[in-house]
């Protein structure tokens, strides 16, 4: 067929009219909220953790986590001197119930909470071979428990060690952000319960998060960063035998 | 031109063959993948509405302080002030949902001022913390302390 200019031109517009008619025809998710003006990520002040374990008893009461699993933890470090490829790291009952008085003195001490680190090229999602485990467009990663195996490679792949293998639904499981929360205007349980605003979920594509002047003013890191997994947990004071 | 077409009843087969073959692909495809997959991105999209469709459990600070300013009131100046509600009064989602047949329990006292405030050198050298048995000698908290407003000169229990 051959198209002269002018008939190019005439067909342009009815064409970009058929198209506006295409996308009115997809399915339409909540109206109130749009996935795609949204980048979630999470700022943790470990200069403001006091290691009292309301994030992980939030995150279990808001998920049902069972009991010895965590999508989110608590781990109390102590690193002697110059020491720094072997700090001492404990977290009893993933620091559920907080810490208990200790007698260490010297010394660097502090607590690093923990949680899934919704890397933007996550390893998990990469090796899970029936495509279970999804990135959403605002930057979650979340597992598919329909179609979830119960393979565990995920698990081993996450080199932050934030799955785990759920014993009752037999597949995957780890943090969602909350994202029936987050999706809903609210912060997720964690943020929501931790009482010194240590944990603040952050919106990186909203121009008036708090976040954007905080990572201007504050020297903030990834756990990992040699892995290049492209996480969105922002650690604030954090040292260098975090692992 | 007919010469070229003299011999073709093979190449018909064939294309029957991959026709049919094609067709029952296709068949199977629109059976076996769900609706709903492709709707947000390569995955089922009625995962994430799932996901989403979960209950609230914590209802969040904000629908607190709706029903109870005076506390907020209290709150806002102490230095209690940046620790939301249900951070000591446990998930209230459905108290908050129905306040006349859901009431909350008071929290523990004992276990749950120690929790934040038990002495502990990984924690921030500026955040308050006491050795308890010393501190008050087996006392409750709230003899002395008014949780919501935790300062010496606001009274205790409350």
């Amino acid at each position: 067929m051959n198209f002269t200019r002018r008939q190019i031109l005439l067909l342009l517009p009815a064409a970009a009219a058929a198209w506006e008619f295409v996308k009115a025809g997809t399915p339409d998710q909540a109206p109130s909220y749009n996935m795609d003006e949204h980048w979630w990520g999470m700022l943790l002040d470990i200069s403001k953790c006091i290691g009292c374990g309301s994030c992980v008893r939030a995150c279990a009461t808001e998920n049902d986590v069972p009991e010895g699993y965590f999508r989110t933890w608590v781990e109390d470090y102590h690193r002697e001197d110059w020491h720094i490829e072997t700090p001492a790291v404990s977290s009893p009952d993933g620091g559920k119930n907080g810490f208990p008085e200790s007698n260490l003195t010297g010394g660097q001490n502090f607590f690093v909470p923990k949680l899934c680190n919704h890397c933007v090229d996550s390893p998990c999602t990469q090796v899970c071979p029936v495509g279970a485990t999804y990135h959403t467009n605002d930057g979650v990663v979340l597992v598919d428990y329909e179609y979830c195996l119960g393979c565990r490679y995920c698990i081993q792949a996450c080199p932050y060690g934030c799955r785990f293998f759920h014993p009752q639904k037999h597949t995957a499981d780890k943090c969602t952000l909350c994202y029936h929360r987050i999706s809903k205007g609210l912060t997720t349980a964690c943020c929501e319960n931790c009482p010194t605003g240590a944990r603040q979920l952050a919106d990186l594509k909203n121009p008036k998060d708090p976040i954007h002047e905080f990572l201007k003013t504050h020297t903030v890191q990834v756990l990992k960063p040699h892995l290049a997994t492209g996480s969105k947990m922002f650690y604030n004071g954090l040292d260098g035998s975090v692992r | 031109m007919s010469s070229r077409f003299r011999d073709s009843a093979h190449l018909i087969r064939v294309a029957v063959v991959l026709l049919v073959g094609a067709v029952a692909f296709l068949a199977l495809r629109a059976a076996v993948i769900p609706k709903s997959f492709g709707q947000f991105g390569p995955y089922r999209g009625k995962a994430l509405l799932e996901m989403e469709a979960r209950p609230v459990k914590y209802a969040g600070h904000e629908v607190c302080e709706g029903c109870h300013p005076d506390v907020a009131e209290t709150k806002s100046k102490g230095v209690h002030a940046h620790v939301n509600c249900e951070t000591c009064h446990g998930a209230q989602a459905k108290h908050a949902d129905d306040p006349a047949t859901v009431k909350p329990t008071l929290p523990d006292v004992a276990k749950l001022c120690v929790r934040c405030h038990s002495e502990n050198i990984a924690k921030p050298s500026g955040f308050p913390q006491v050795n308890a048995n010393e501190h008050s000698g087996g006392q409750v908290c709230n003899t002395c302390h008014q949780p919501h407003s935790p300062g010496f000169d606001a009274g205790g229990k409350k």
